[in-house]
């Protein structure tokens, strides 16, 4: 029996064979790719966990090295990742529609703003570790809670690192979409992967919206 | 009918969320951020937290349900996410009864000990 026969005359290319139709292969994707998310959950869940049970522990430890992030690059931060979510959901909208240019357009828009992320956070690196904040032999702090306010400095890095780690994996992802999307592989009837990237990227963006106030925001009036 | 297929095929792939939906989930979301900035820098005693967390969770609900299209997106997947969530709170619930009700029926040493 021919793939015709299988599947009748007017089968997509992007269509997998094991499949009935488009619509079910997009819901399946979708469903992949949130399976995957409800593990990065779980992953980043024992992350936010140690940090609570800790936090509770040494609560004045906690605050001492909130008070030592610039909230001013953390608020930026938090403004440009948002920037970019915008900017996939709209690359989302775009491949719905089928407007190839548009749709390069706002993902290369969505890995600048990224970029701009990773690179502010970068900056914010390079003042902890001149201003001696980086835990290990360059732990330089010795005022008050000094061991403890390491340990906050551990997930800090520990914490932010593994979202820059997930950033730097969605601009390979993002970068292999930009140049399939230029080669016009997506159409408004097959935009799965547009979608699931878009998935991946917003979910970054959510453990960015925990982390912020979980770093930057603790006991600021005092 | 020419195509037998198209009936089995769920709305969700012809479900195009408007423009206008994005820039105001959009706005929605960087006012939220400005607030939660603001409001740290306010003494609400033991709610500055809390504050600050219901925040974050309706930011990432308007991710959720708008930016990831969970609003439009089957049953299904709602139970995978529901679940995830589910399991992230067994951890912190089951861990924390531990933890926080060491000392409690005999003694114990360590930093959560009160």
């Amino acid at each position: 029996m021919s793939e015709v026969e299988l599947h009748g005359e007017h089968q997509h290319p992007h269509l997998q064979h094991h499949f009935e139709d488009l619509g079910q292969q997009h819901v399946t994707v979708t469903l992949g790719m949130w399976a995957f998310l409800a593990t990065e959950i779980l992953f980043f869940g024992g992350f936010f966990f140690a940090y609570t049970l800790y936090r509770h522990a040494y609560p004045e430890a906690w605050t001492i090295g909130a008070h030592h992030n610039n909230i001013t690059l953390g608020t930026i931060n938090t403004a440009v990742l948002i920037c970019s979510s915008l900017t996939m959901a709209m690359g989302v909208y775009f491949s719905q529609l089928g407007r190839r240019k548009p749709l390069v357009n706002s993902i290369l828009a969505t890995i600048f703003l990224g970029l701009v992320f990773v690179i502010i956070k970068g900056v914010e690196y390079a003042e902890h570790v001149r201003e001696g904040f980086f835990p290990g032999v360059l732990f330089t702090y010795s005022g008050p809670e000094a061991r403890h306010v390491e340990l906050f400095m551990v997930f800090y890095f520990g914490m932010t690192a593994l979202h820059a780690l997930h950033m730097l994996v969605g601009f390979g992802i993002l970068t292999w979409l930009v140049i399939r999307a230029q080669q016009g592989w997506y159409s408004a009837e097959y935009y799965g992967p547009v979608e699931v990237v878009g998935l991946y990227w917003h979910f970054v963006d959510i453990v960015w919206i925990f982390l912020f106030p979980l770093l930057y925001l603790i006991n600021r009036h005092g | 009918m020419s195509d037998p297929h198209s009936e089995n095929e769920t709305d969700l792939r012809h479900h195009v969320t408007n423009k206008v939906v994005y820039f105001t989930i959009f706005i929605l979301l960087m006012g939220l951020t400005a607030l939660t900035t603001g409001i740290a820098f306010v003494n609400l005693g033991i709610f500055n937290t809390p504050v600050a967390l219901g925040i974050a969770v309706c930011k990432a609900s308007l991710v959720i349900l708008y930016f990831m299209h969970v609003r439009w997106s089957p049953r299904l997947t709602w139970v995978v996410i529901l679940t995830a969530f589910s399991f992230l709170g067994v951890m912190f619930v089951m861990t924390f009864a531990d933890y926080l009700s060491r000392g409690w029926a005999w003694p114990a040493t360590g930093p959560w000990v009160q």
